[in-house]
């Protein structure tokens, strides 16, 4: 199968246009050292037989009757109209809006993305999109860096660790140092960030303090204390957010956030096992020249009619090359028009059911647990909708259950060796009490 | 906005799509904002109620504390799904894009995007599928992408490729990295401080240099197009990390002493990156891992049809030559039990290797860590995979020959018209020059873009590459149809015409589009990046109840 249109007759006539005898002739320029040998690519195969690959693909995964995992990455409802509006090949085979009279619908979109972003936030300016949560973080604390040159940047431990790797390997890039401010793991603690501890790790030598609220363990952080921890160094403060919490939680801008990031994922975007996904980016209008990535605004033409262009692109890569504020160029536009037509879907008010269900639902699996003996809540203090549970035995357990169709969580002694036999489980507002009873069930049966 | 110039939207279709094209009012807006449709009480989607069960238990367990709660409602906006589907697919018809018409912009490789592969990125057992499920579960994700990189190894030639990059320059960045941890391992990694980068490089490069810390020095090209190699020599020396280079390079041309210049990069202890976005030219004609290349990304969204999205996502791929090896991006996709010659048979014939076993290799000392959350844009390898399946060996060779054919037949056929800086055989692409217009009649490469448009074709590149003054960078691809190209002929031909004769005409372009050249200018000096919600009557007493006036910045 190949999609050329090109008959017989078509390839004679542009060669004979061109004056060569043989499409070779047009790569005679690639030195004879260098040619390509044979290649072992495996034989075309019609549509018929690229559907039966895909589906014998398909067929290997399992996707789990019942889950309870998250760990930053949520199973939620994508309404139809969602995947309609993606689909339009209009916006999915167009390409960066560079030419903004034939751009418009990608680039009101990407305006409408923006106003609801910063409404979400509280914050003043989003960007287009980034590749996703944990690049938007490692951006965002570059951003601050040059922001307040300095050099040095703390992040807490309640952070997903993903999120931390990738810090890590961005900040090796110009040789900033990151300095991770631990969370109170201890049993029955806060599992939060502690303001005194975080004061201890923030001098006038970072450029910025990042938290996430709800924390990776899911629990609720005491984020305008931590903000005012980095003001009084003279460092921003990066909140790193879950989107669809906001419809509850205080918006970060009020919070103090100078740097707003956030995985757009749970915004109507199907886990897809890790991508693609988006990277929400929001900051005040007073650092917009240091941002990273596209921004889209309003303008007029010549006859006063209203339209949007690709604008400040003197912070960018294609602009300013070696000096740019940020390398990237592709980013996650259709993504983030997910997350645009998913927040107009549902609206304020399903935004606050999906939380407020999933808030319910993640507390109802706590109390579930415990109440029948299975396990303890390891952490004290509110949560959102992630909750973590010491189950003792916990990573035989998940492996028996995984093989019954139940995912019971994260465990979380994969990315932190103090939680040993610790769960964390998420819900949202597709967790049912049926799916709740049933890990009560195949938890207690494998006591 | 003011209350003037913002009609309500009804959702009857009022203020839909170009109605106010042709309208010559003072002020119009071609479709409103979402916002302004919105409605209190109106709503596309309801989800369940909590039962009272759930209440009952949930209640024995912390609450929110009110100091964490919002005091007010995100402005979401509140719609009928009708008023969203409306909303959207009136914007939809404001976009150009490949379903609708010709699109060569250079650079880019706007290619068709085959159907069947977004039917398989939406099977739900691969579109439903969590990152961190038990590996038992997710074997067929495993797999795929297995597979995908044992096919990307053999189409460049690297013995071995990380899928974790989102996109080109996220693969620059990744290789860079892997650039000096490989010179820092060796003891070099102080000494070296320097990148070399051609002038024609995307800006991508030299930007993702400094990212990673070093010094972007730019190489200038010879007169052929192609890299100078004297001046390469002359600039390589111990204080040098890497080169990249784009090849072909963004003049559509291939660099055709490309054996001496790896052997000056190797000779000078560098290692050579190559920017792979024009590897939809070279398809089965030259594999630059066995060339020599140390280093390359791969965008999946260009050679291998995944859709642009209009902007993204990608991805962005890279391949690896065994020094550089240890260094990739962690975890890696490993088949942890089976024989890959077995499992890669079968997978080629369709069938499932009972014993193999697929595993997320995170145990990786010298990697340079993660570059992103999990392990890619996986829909993105999807589409790619069943691209390539598709088109096997023989068909990704047709591809790069009918896309060099494309691009040289209007090489040839444009020639007349406009100024062609480098008059050789071309690649995937061609890049002419308009100054003889703007010389001669005072109209620009800009002005002729705009003058493209009102044909329904999407401009090429233009101004790109920095070294050939009023570029116009023409990429066809091997999707578009004879008469598709001559037809492109006649307009670029027309519009040269119409440039001598009458360059007003060109200068008023573009005329059919729903809005007219916009001023780009003003939306930089006075940003505009959100809408402005009417203030809440709660707010601040006596504020306006209007948006800012436009001279006032919005945020």
């Amino acid at each position: 199968m190949t999609y050329s249109p090109h008959t017989t007759a078509d390839r004679a006539a542009m060669l004979a246009a061109i004056g060569v005898a043989s499409v070779d002739d047009l790569f005679d320029d690639i030195p004879q050292a260098v040619r390509a040998a044979e290649w072992v690519v495996p034989p075309p195969l019609t549509e018929q037989a690229v559907r039966t690959e895909l589906s014998r693909l398909a067929s290997r995964n399992r996707i789990p009757e019942v889950s309870f995992l998250g760990a930053g990455v949520y199973r939620h409802l994508v309404p139809a109209v969602v995947g309609e509006v993606i689909g339009r090949p209009e916006f999915a085979t167009a390409y960066t809006p560079y030419q903004p009279e034939v751009s418009q619908g990608t680039l009101q979109s990407i305006y409408e993305f923006q106003s609801l972003i910063c409404e979400l936030t509280g914050m003043e300016v989003a960007s287009a999109s980034h590749y996703d949560g944990a690049t938007a973080t490692a951006e965002a604390a570059l951003m601050a860096c040059r922001l307040t040159r300095r050099t040095r940047v703390a992040v807490s431990a309640g952070v997903n660790p993903d999120y931390r790797r990738v810090l890590e390997t961005y900040c090796s890039g110009p040789g900033v140092e990151v300095v991770t401010v631990p969370v109170d793991l201890a049993d029955g603690g806060s599992g939060t960030t502690l303001p005194s501890t975080a004061s201890g790790a923030v001098d006038d030598s970072v450029a910025c303090l990042i938290a996430a609220q709800p924390s990776f363990y899911g629990q609720l952080e005491p984020m305008r204390e931590l903000a005012d921890v980095a003001h009084a160094a003279g460092a921003l403060f990066v909140a790193v957010v879950e989107p669809t919490s906001l419809a509850l939680l205080t918006a970060p801008g009020d919070d103090g956030a100078d740097i707003v990031t956030a995985e757009g994922q749970p915004l109507g975007i199907p886990a897809s096992f890790g991508g693609p996904y988006v990277g929400l980016m929001a900051a005040r209008m007073s650092s917009v020249r240091q941002m990273p990535g596209r921004l889209v605004g309003a303008t007029r033409d010549a006859r006063g009619r209203k339209g949007y262009v690709l604008t400040l692109q003197a912070r960018e890569q294609h602009i300013r090359r070696e000096k740019a504020a940020s390398n990237i160029c592709t980013n996650q536009a259709l993504m983030a028009l997910a997350a645009t037509a998913y927040l107009t879907a549902v609206g304020p008010e399903g935004l606050r059911e999906v939380a407020e269900l999933s808030t319910i639902q993640a507390r109802h699996v706590a109390s579930a647990l415990e109440d029948a003996g299975l396990g303890e809540r390891r952490f004290s203090g509110p949560y959102f909708a992630e909750v973590a549970v010491s189950v003792p035995d916990a990573a035989r357990r998940h492996a028996a259950l995984a093989e019954r169709g139940v995912v019971a969580g994260h465990l979380l002694e994969r990315d932190e060796p103090a939680l040993r036999d610790t769960l964390l489980l998420a819900a949202t507002e597709l967790t049912t009490d049926d799916d709740i009873a049933r890990l009560v069930q195949a938890l207690g049966e494998t006591m | 906005m003011s209350v003037a110039e913002a009609p309500r939207s009804d959702a009857s279709g009022r203020g839909a799509a170009f109605s106010g094209a042709e309208g010559g009012e003072q002020l119009t807006i071609v479709e409103p904002l979402i916002f302004d449709a919105s409605r209190p009480e109106r709503r596309a989607v309801r989800f369940p109620e909590a039962s009272d069960a759930a209440r009952t238990a949930a209640s024995g367990q912390p609450e929110l504390p009110a100091s964490v709660r919002r005091d007010r409602a995100p402005r979401l906006p509140e719609v009928s799904e009708l008023d969203l589907l409306r909303h959207f697919n009136r914007l939809a018809h404001l976009n150009h894009a490949i379903d609708l018409g010709f699109y060569p912009l250079g650079s880019c490789t706007m290619k068709y995007n085959p159907k069947v592969n977004e039917w398989a990125a939406r099977l739900p057992a691969l579109a439903d599928s969590h990152p961190l499920d038990p590996e038992a579960l997710s074997q067929g994700s495993l797999e795929l992408m297995w597979l995908l990189a044992e096919l990307l190894k053999e189409i460049s030639g690297f013995p071995a490729v990380s899928l974790q990059p989102a996109a080109g320059a996220h693969g620059e960045l990744t290789g860079m990295l892997m650039t000096r941890a490989y010179h820092r391992d060796r003891g070099e990694g102080e000494q070296r401080t320097k990148v070399l980068v051609p002038d024609s490089a995307h800006g991508t490069n030299p930007a993702t240099a400094t990212m990673v810390g070093y010094e972007a020095v730019t190489i200038r090209s010879n007169p052929r197009g192609g890299i100078d190699l004297e001046a390469l020599r002359g600039a390589l020396g111990p204080d040098v990390a890497a080169l990249m280079i784009t090849n072909p390079s963004t003049l559509g041309i291939f660099e055709d002493q490309i054996d001496q210049v790896l052997a000056a990069v190797h000779e000078a202890g560098a290692i050579a990156y190559m920017d792979g976005a024009n590897l939809n030219a070279i398809l089965g004609r030259f594999r630059p891992g066995a060339a020599g290349f140390d280093v390359m990304h791969f965008n999946l969204h260009k050679t291998f049809s995944t859709p642009h999205g209009g902007g993204g996502p990608g991805a962005g791929p890279v391949g690896v030559s065994e020094r550089l090896e240890p260094y990739l991006p962690r975890p890696m996709v490993v088949l942890a039990d089976g024989d890959p010659d077995a499992v890669r048979r079968n997978a080629w014939v369709g069938r499932s290797t009972p014993e193999a076993r697929f595993a997320l290799d995170d145990d990786r000392s010298k990697s340079i860590g993660k570059v992103r959350s999990c392990y890619g844009n996986f829909g993105m390898f999807v589409r790619a995979y069943t691209y390539i399946r598709s088109n096997g060996g023989d068909g990704l060779r047709t591809i790069s020959d009918d896309a060099v054919l494309a691009a040289n037949y209007l090489r040839v056929r444009l020639a007349d018209a406009y100024d062609l800086p480098y008059d050789r055989v071309c690649k995937h692409e061609v890049v002419f020059s308009g100054k003889r217009q703007k010389r001669e009649h005072g109209i620009s490469t800009l002005d002729m873009a705009k003058a493209i448009l009102d044909h329904g074709i999407h401009p090429p590149t233009i101004y790109f590459p920095l070294i050939v003054e009023e570029a116009l960078m023409i990429e066809p691809t091997e999707t578009e149809s004879l008469e598709t190209l001559d037809r492109f002929v006649d307009v670029m031909h027309g519009i040269a015409e119409t440039a001598a004769t009458d360059p007003e005409a060109i200068r008023r372009a573009p005329v059919t589009t729903p809005v007219g050249r916009l001023d780009e200018a003003a939306a930089a000096r006075r940003p505009d990046l959100r809408h402005a919600f009417p203030a809440d009557p709660g707010d601040a007493p006596g504020a306006p109840t209007a948006a800012p006036t436009p001279e006032a910045p919005t945020a």
